[in-house]
């Protein structure tokens, strides 16, 4: 029987219900007000009261208004179709719900229960069998999208039966595996699994040890990141925080990508729902949105499905993940999710930490990247997640809780500057705060020399020298003037900008430029530390800041024009003649 | 809103505080409205049968016996084409010595568009300002606040941007309005003839702060309803949001809740962008634009106001006094319009972008030259042309008084270019520059 309660206070969409059973933490429950049910979850329990936090407003609701729970965790619903499909932050499909407006308690089934897939078989009676392990295989779209053991089964099993290849619908039953005590499990393509909770069912997880193209040169050629790797991306806004997610949306070399449009703006993810549609994927020809799922709840929709969006997209992840895929997933902003903490914690009268954020922020935050990672699955073959998050510091402050907290969980730090997105200089990723503890994991650096070259991870070092030494340079320049410091000063200074505008700075709106794969960025990065490590002797300042101009100018040509196109290579042509100009 | 036969009645107050008050009732509901002895309040915390409400003009003088009527609905307005040419008060009553407007009751503050069912923006609004159609172009179903210091002519720009405007509908949120200014803006849309498109919903300064929370949502369902309801290009104009934030901060700190940054409350971000993401462009062509102001202490963007403002619209527009021109201009550095890349080059001349970039970084090469000048160094022959271009180009484009179309202002600034500087200066794709570089 499942227990029932009744409304007894309001605070906003904190609710307190006195129960007449057992509940537990973060157990489901549906208040009814007048006819329309509104999700709660349990956050708090002191006697017989039960805290909940409602995902819906609570407007018109009274004291005495019944409520009923629902004897499990927040699920996501996983199966064949979730793929390409636009969520809210609960799972609810966006696209079959009706109206104009969102409307209060209507939830829409995550997966199209009619809908006919065909079922390929990959298990055979009599294999002994384990969660996650596969028995078949659908086409989504173009992926195979395996079906496998639910990962809530423990301990092994015999396959009994598996479904002839054929047209299934999700809920059908494909096969049936029995467990030591004979005891029969029937199988479907579709399983529930609680957001909250990791999807452990593979072998192990080791170190990244590979990594992850995105496009964009000042990740990949400065800070790779790892595939199963994290980073995350602080900026005060205006820096270019979601274009520059958008920009690796649209490049990074994954088989899945996975947006969580968390607390941010509903035009952002107009334009994700408008463009990728129609946007081709460059590695595979197909339209971006073939390999896109879209977990949307904005910063207008209830605060509280706001934690549960990042969550139900991680374990959409995971799922993933378990069919052997490479899976990148995006959340945007992590701070928002924060945010919707404070709320709760705030009108729970809990005692606050820094800035009012709850106390446990730092452990929530780590738990959550943790479930990022390279796994080997049970069947020896590998799957991934790569998480990127980006994180709203308030007043643009790196110093406060949520950028304090990510920068301990996460490995990649892509910090985004103000100084260079006033200056128009994107992405604003500063090349000298920003670092990818990934360069220092061997396993990464022979990757990169094997993919790339030999010596690459030692010209990277390099290029972050000129970076530096063009930054204390052009300090020195301001402090004494172009005539105070000897020519060399600023030599020192043109080459950083050399490397700025050519590797650094990308311009996501131009065709061409806005996606790099890694053999252009290894042409173009061992071009300008040619040219860095090539002498130069001006006898003035303006004659070298002239002799750069030019150089900037031609090679900015070379980012525009198609790689070793004609028009390339007469910039190419061109270069070497001004070249010839600094000895 | 009369006293209706069936509605309960209560006499015994439990609390009294500044903005509140707390009495035992029952079957009431969560913001549901009530008055307390005559004034309007609303239902923000329920505990049994322990029931606080927020009174929107204060509890001055409120006594322990204070007659308290539920109303047994959450705050509302009444909608119809009536609407046009009107002002109001905070509660939606009329402030124009004309009856009410009779209409569809709805309630204030309703749901979301579904983000699926949005529309990507995609038109452009025209506003003859160069420092806002070149560098920082504005989009139908945008939402973007002008952050200004309080002496910053904010609500005469604004003014002059709704006006200018093509739109079927303007909508004015005052709160806080001084009442010079409430008189100000009636005069300019007056002037302008165009009282019949505007509607008014307006808090002066000789009001309660708290009534104000209600001018927003108030404005924005009436902006909703010509929208969806009739397909209308609705511009929304807010100001000023400041004000409105420090409102929910006295009724949050009342309601001893613990504040965050700058004694905001936690749920500022969410408050906020509950008003902000009402911007919406429909499929059916109807758009709601939201331009508001912030005003800024000292220019400070790192409040927690113009902070969370700033990660809510889609971009913020900053005017500043340029000491070298004399001239209010709109500062290209800071100011951002973020839905201008959906427009630019599209719907305006292909070679909007790369114009723009190079006016604002030449600007910027300016701006180092005068660092350097001030610090007492020689300036080179660039630095000079520099500081030359910059005088230019802040009074023929970036001034707020410069009144011209896109076209002419890309014109002006490939003029401004070729006197100034070089063909490598400029750094532009070299098919743009084939095109347009024309030496002076």
């Amino acid at each position: 029987m499942k227990t029932r309660g009744k409304v007894k206070g309001i605070i906003a969409n904190l609710v307190t219900i006195e129960v007449d059973g057992p509940v537990s933490q973060n157990e489901i429950c549906f208040i009814d007000l007048g006819g329309t049910k509104l999700m709660a979850e349990v956050i708090k329990v002191t006697g017989s009261n039960a805290f909940v936090q409602v995902y819906e407003s609570t407007r018109g609701l009274k004291v005495g208004d019944e409520a009923e729970f629902q004897g499990h965790m927040l699920e996501v619903t996983l199966g064949p179709g979730i793929l390409s499909s636009n969520y809210d932050g609960l799972q609810n499909n966006l696209e079959t719900m009706e109206g104009v407006f969102l409307k209060r308690g209507e939830y829409t089934l995550p997966l199209d229960l009619e809908k006919e897939w065909d079922f390929v078989p990959v298990a055979k009676a009599g294999d002994t069998v384990v969660a996650a392990d596969w028995i078949g295989e659908v086409k989504e779209g173009w992926l195979p999208h395996k079906i496998m053991v639910p990962f809530s089964l423990k301990g092994e099993f015999t396959v009994k039966s598996v479904s002839p290849a054929g047209k299934y619908k999700v809920t059908d039953t494909i096969a049936v595996i029995t467990d030591e005590n004979g005891e029969e499990k029937k199988i479907t393509m579709m399983q529930k699994w609680p957001v909250k909770v990791a999807i452990t069912a593979y072998n192990d997880k080791p170190r990244p040890y590979r990594i992850m193209e995105t496009g964009v040169r000042t990740i990949d050629t400065f800070n790779p990141i790892a595939e199963g790797g994290t980073g995350f991306i602080p900026g005060p806004f205006g820096c270019g925080k979601t274009v520059l997610q958008h920009a690796i949306s649209k490049q990074a070399e994954a088989d899945v990508i996975i947006v969580a449009a968390c607390g941010e703006r509903a035009n952002e993810v107009v334009e994700i729902f408008t463009e990728f549609p129609e946007l081709i994927d460059p590695r595979t020809g197909r339209k971006l949105m073939e390999r896109t799922t879209i977990i949307c709840n904005t910063s207008n929709m209830p605060v509280a499905a706001r934690e549960a969006s990042v969550y139900t997209a991680m374990t959409i992840g995971e799922y993933y993940r378990s069919m052997g895929l490479k899976v990148l997933l995006l959340a945007d902003s992590t701070s928002r999710w924060a945010q919707a903490l404070r709320e709760m914690s705030n009108r729970m009268e809990e005692l606050p930490g820094a800035d009012a954020f709850p106390m446990d922020l730092p452990a929530i935050i780590s738990s959550f990247y943790a479930r990022a990672g390279i796994v080997n699955l049970v069947n020896g073959k590998t799957g991934s997640v790569t998480f990127i998050g980006t994180v709203s510091p308030a007043g643009g402050n790196l110093k406060e809780p949520v950028t304090e907290s990510t920068k301990k969980a996460a490995r990649c730090f892509y910090a985004l500057s103000q100084n260079r997105a006033d200056r128009k200089r994107y992405p604003a990723v500063d090349p000298l705060d920003s670092y990818s503890k990934y360069l220092e994991y061997p396993e990464i650096v022979e990757d990169l020399k094997k993919r790339i070259s030999e010596d690459w991870v030692e010209k990277v070092f390099k290029g972050k020298n000129i970076a530096l030494r063009g930054k204390e340079a052009y300090d020195q320049i301001n402090i004494l003037g172009d005539d105070g410091v000897p020519v060399e000063y600023h030599t020192r200074y043109w080459k950083s900008e050399l490397l700025d505008f050519i590797i650094l700075q990308q311009d996501a709106y131009d065709k061409i430029d806005q996606s790099s794969p890694l053999e252009r960025q290894k042409f173009m990065y061992n071009l300008v530390i040619d040219i860095c490590e090539t002498d130069t002797d001006f006898d003035t300042f303006e004659e070298c800041a002239n002799y750069y101009k030019k150089i900037i100018n031609t090679m900015r040509q070379m980012n525009y024009s198609e790689f070793q196109s004609a028009d390339f290579n007469n910039y190419l042509v061109q270069l070497k003649k001004e070249l010839g100009n600094g000895n | 809103m009369a006293t209706k036969a069936f509605q309960k009645i209560y006499t015994k107050l439990e609390a009294i505080t500044k903005a509140t008050i707390s009495l035992r009732a029952s079957g009431v509901a969560n913001e549901e409205l009530a008055t307390v002895a005559g004034r309007l309040a609303q239902v923000v915390k329920i505990k049994e049968d322990l029931v606080t409400l927020q009174v929107f003009e204060g509890t001055d003088g409120i006594a322990t016996n204070a007659e308290v009527v539920f109303f047994g609905e959450p705050p509302a307005l009444n909608v119809s084409d009536d609407l046009a040419g009107r002002f109001f008060n905070s509660f939606g009553q009329p402030i124009d010595n004309k009856p009410p407007v009779e209409g569809e009751r709805r309630y204030i503050g309703g749901p979301s568009v579904n983000p699926f069912r949005r529309k990507q923006p995609s038109e452009i609004i025209p506003t003859g300002i160069a420092g806002i159609d070149l560098n920082n172009t504005l989009v139908s179903g945008q939402k973007i606040p002008f952050f200004a210091d309080p002496d910053q002519p904010y609500n005469q720009v604004m003014a002059q941007v709704a006006l200018k405007a093509d739109v079927d509908k303007i909508i004015l949120g005052g709160m806080g309005l001084t009442n010079d200014d409430y008189l100000y803006f009636k005069q300019m849309f007056e002037n302008a003839g165009a009282l019949n498109k505007i509607i008014s919903f307006v808090n002066t300064t000789e009001q309660p702060p708290v009534e104000r929370l209600l001018i927003p949502d108030m404005a924005l369902t009436a902006a909703e309803y010509f929208a969806v309801d009739k397909n209308e290009k609705v511009l929304v104009l807010l100001t000023d949001m400041t004000l409105y934030a420090d409102a929910l901060s006295i009724v949050s700190n009342r309601m001893d809740q613990i504040p965050s940054k700058d004694s905001m409350p936690g749920s500022l971000y969410s408050d906020l962008a509950k008003i902000y993401e009402k911007a919406v462009q429909l499929p059916s062509g109807g758009s709601i634009t939201i331009i508001a102001v912030t005003t800024l202490s000292g220019g400070d963007i790192t409040h927690a106001i113009p902070d969370n403002t700033g990660y809510i619209t889609e971009g913020q527009l900053f005017l500043r006094a340029d000491s070298d021109t004399g001239k209010v201009i709109v500062d290209p550095f800071r100011s951002l319009s973020r839905l201008k890349q959906l427009v630019i080059g599209k719907k305006t001349r292909e070679d909007h972008n790369h114009v723009m970039n190079a006016a604002v970084r030449l600007y910027a090469d300016a701006a180092n030259a005068k660092t350097k000048l001030e610090n007492g160094f020689d300036l080179s022959d660039y630095d000079m042309r520099c500081l030359d271009y910059a005088k230019a180009y802040s009074t023929r484009l970036l001034a707020i008084d410069v009144n011209i179309n896109t076209t002419q202002m890309l014109d002006t600034a490939w003029e401004l270019f070729a006197t100034y500087f070089t063909r490598e200066e400029l750094s532009v794709k070299e098919e743009i520059l084939n095109r347009y570089w024309k030496k002076a």
